[in-house]
């Protein structure tokens, strides 16, 4: 019935961004009123979208999801494009985290961003990437889904770019940009062989025909699915393409929030689960294993940071590898209508609840470093519950709800996870146990530092709390992390996944974990026990971080970040080098050389011929008689 | 023997054209070059004449008429220059007008 709807949210954040481009650059206050009125505009189409969802609870899920092709885009030979709109529960759900989540932190930039010279750019920025998203969101073929990957992906290298005068925002942006490409190259080859394999590029139109014919899933849909897996690495910052998140720290604290945390991070998990059916057994368990790795190293490396947004960031990736594990987990497509128990929905939830607390986090860390002018160091900071207690109040529930403290939204997800893993990895059930350990560990770590322990410099003292444009987006979200559990949002997926519904009511919800699966409950809680005392045992009096004194090699090794970038340096400079040698080579000896031939030649013929240039009339005249006969012979020769 | 036709006719042409090429590649003096050029002219109008009469059609003769006429007025002009150059340079060898050479 609403057939233009979808049309509608993606369109009116890119109106907004062209008319601010075009006349907001001397108005600030109109270009924020814009910027933010498109979202919300979109915010409430998607729940407009989520609701005609919502009516029939237990109609099946197919009812629900409209795929429109509205008009055919690209038709060449067998390849046929179109460019249409998917609404499904996985693109409602994600259409509102993305206009949710997003709408909060556009109102949140209006405090942040002000008197910023590039107010007015940033917000159109900001339009430009949400109607890039919501395209990505709601396309229904993988090109479509391609060209808004890379809008995405040309935002988020503008955004981390915003101060462009500092150096080191600058390379930010090029590494983050540069990193993409490797996925995205990956990404483009995939899908030209899941083409190749399937002859499709529809996501409902493969769907059929997987599922149809699962002998398609074959050593070809393997490295297709595989590669594709390669553009999702990128984008959500997976081991070994996870370099470049911390490093996009550099742009202004609500671009981390918005786009590397809450919303284009999660685009690959997105994606994995947009297309979960292209991935066979062999890729799946790539999937799952390099999301644990990445959980790991991410929040190895967490422990040992100083920068409260790095800290941030790496626990973006840490769970961004929790999602891509849950991802990897899922049933695998062929068992889709068999009787087992399905973890399909645990990504998505995982995303979602994520983009909450993670946004929320970032936005609180954002708002102490306004407080602190620009200090992001979290030994100068310390007793900041004091002087900003909203700010601190709501920093500690998207804590607990990262930990996974029950009943705030992050226990539910991750318990998610971690029983599908108990279910079908119990290796990798230990890896999210020790990550969520870990994850107890730093955020508790960060928090008794930054916000409870004890000033460390002076800059707390001159703190002060946030404006109510600030605060107002942090309530919203410390209360969606506080009733996200309770939702429902695990079983609203499900139905993409032609899982049977079961309606529970909201305490069910609440207690459904401690008696589907209490032993994942049990590990995950001790996890998070043992985290918590281990971070108050060391970081509640500390000045300083007593575990680089005690573990001195290995916090070294967690502090370079375990030399990926020192790596990926040598690399590069080895690599390019050894072709940058080749190529002169080539240059040297092959161009020059034809080109010295083509030269030569020319000289050489022109001074035998020269020869003929004697000026005498005769010989012009004999040249001209042989010429001419010549010419004769090979007309009349027949 | 057989009555002369028209390729006798040619043959005698291509002959006289073919005498007049070699006076033109071979001879030094300007003055025989120019006679041999007019011979070479010669040896076509002959072509003409023969190929007009055994093919019963004036039209090759009237051309004939056309070219005498323009050759006149073309040995008119031909030796003025001869001579005009023959007042300039003091010799009529070829060897020796070689300037058309940088």
């Amino acid at each position: 019935m609403h057939d233009y709807l979808p049309w509608f949210i993606l369109l009116m954040p890119l109106c907004a961004a062209v008319l601010i481009t075009l006349f907001g650059q001397k108005r600030a206050a109109d270009s924020a009123t814009l910027s933010v009125g498109a979202v919300l505009a979109a915010f409430i189409g998607a729940v407009i979208l989520w609701a005609d969802g919502m009516r029939n609870p237990g109609s099946p899920a197919q009812q629900f999801i409209t795929s429109q092709s509205n008009f055919i885009w690209l038709s060449v030979d067998k390849l046929y494009v179109e460019f249409g709109v998917v609404v499904d529960p996985l693109s409602t759900l994600m259409l509102l985290v993305v206009t949710g989540v997003g709408g909060l932190i556009h109102v949140y930039s209006i405090g942040y961003m002000k008197g910023d010279r590039g107010f007015a750019r940033f917000f159109a920025l900001l339009s430009l990437f949400t109607f890039s998203m919501v395209g990505l969101v709601l396309s229904n073929n993988f090109l479509q889904m391609f060209i808004f990957w890379e809008l995405v992906g040309v935002c988020s290298y503008l955004l981390i770019g915003f101060w462009y005068e500092r150096p080191a925002a600058a390379d930010a942006a090029k590494k983050a940009f540069l990193t993409n490409r490797v996925g995205d190259f990956g990404f483009l080859t995939g899908i030209i062989m899941i083409w190749a394999a399937a002859g499709s590029l529809s996501f409902s139109a493969l769907e059929t025909r997987f599922f149809v014919n699962p002998a398609m899933l074959g050593p070809l849909t393997t490295m297709g699915g595989l590669l594709i897996f390669c553009g999702a690495a990128g984008k959500s910052a997976q081991f070994p393409l996870h370099v470049w998140l911390p490093d996009a720290m550099e742009g202004p604290t609500p671009v981390s929030a918005l786009i590397h945390a809450a919303t284009m991070v999660a685009a690959g998990v997105y994606m994995l689960c947009r297309v979960f059916f292209v991935f066979n057994l062999p890729a799946q368990t790539v999937i799952m294993w390099i999301g644990g790795l990445t959980a790991l190293l991410a929040a190895l490396i967490a422990v040992q940071q100083n920068d409260i947004k790095r800290i941030l960031a790496y626990s973006t990736v840490s769970q961004l590898g929790y999602m891509v594990m849950a991802a990897g987990l899922s049933t695998p497509a062929k068992d889709m209508f068999s009787n087992a128990i399905h973890h399909q929905p645990a990504a998505m939830y995982h995303l979602a609840t994520h983009a909450c607390f993670k946004a929320l986090l970032f936005l609180g860390a954002g708002s102490a470093i306004h407080a602190l002018s620009g200090e992001q160091d979290i030994w100068k900071m310390g007793r900041l519950k004091e002087k900003m207690p909203v700010t601190a109040f709501t920093f500690l529930i998207g804590t607990l709800a990262l930990c996974g403290v029950p009943p705030l939204s992050g226990f539910y997800s991750k318990d998610a996870i971690l029983a599908a893993a108990y279910e079908r990895s119990p290796a990798l059930f230990g890896v999210g146990v020790v990550v969520a350990f870990l994850t107890t560990f730093y955020m508790f770590r960060l928090v008794i530092v930054a916000f409870w322990g004890k000033a460390k410099s002076d800059l707390p003292d001159h703190a002060h709390e946030s404006p109510k444009v600030m605060t107002t987006p942090l309530w919203v979200l410390a209360f969606a992390c506080l009733v996200g559990g309770g939702l429902g949002i695990y079983q609203y997926v499900s139905r993409q996944y032609f899982i049977p519904e079961e309606n529970l009511s909201v305490w069910a919800l609440l207690a459904q974990p401690f008696h589907d699966a209490p032993k994942t409950v049990l590990c995950g809680l001790v996890a998070v026990f043992f985290g918590f005392v281990a971070a108050w045992g060391l970081y509640a009096e500390a000045a300083s971080d007593p575990l680089a004194a005690k573990l001195p090699g290995l916090c070294r090794v967690l502090r370079r970040k375990f030399y990926f970038d020192e790596l990926y340096a040598w690399i590069i400079a080895v690599t390019q080098d050894a072709m940058a040698r080749l190529a002169d080579r080539f240059d040297r000896k092959i161009i020059a050389g034809c080109v010295r031939l083509v030269h030569g030649g020319t000289e050489l013929f022109g001074r035998e011929l020269r020869l003929a240039q004697t000026g005498n009339l005769q010989t012009s005249a004999l040249l001209f008689a042989a010429g001419a006969a010549a010419a004769l012979y090979f007309m009349f020769r027949h | 023997m057989s009555a002369i036709g028209l390729p006798q006719y040619l043959i005698v042409s291509a002959l006289l054209f073919c005498i007049g090429l070699l006076g033109v590649i071979v001879r030094r003096n300007v003055l025989v070059i120019y006679m041999s050029l007019e011979l070479m002219l010669n040896a076509g109008n002959l072509a003409l004449v023969a190929a007009s009469r055994f093919n019963n059609n004036v039209n090759g003769q009237i051309m004939v008429f056309f070219i005498i006429t323009v050759a006149a007025a073309e040995v008119a002009v031909g030796l003025a220059l001869i001579v005009a150059m023959y007042r300039r340079r003091q010799t009529t060898h070829v060897e020796d007008l070689t300037t058309l050479k940088l």
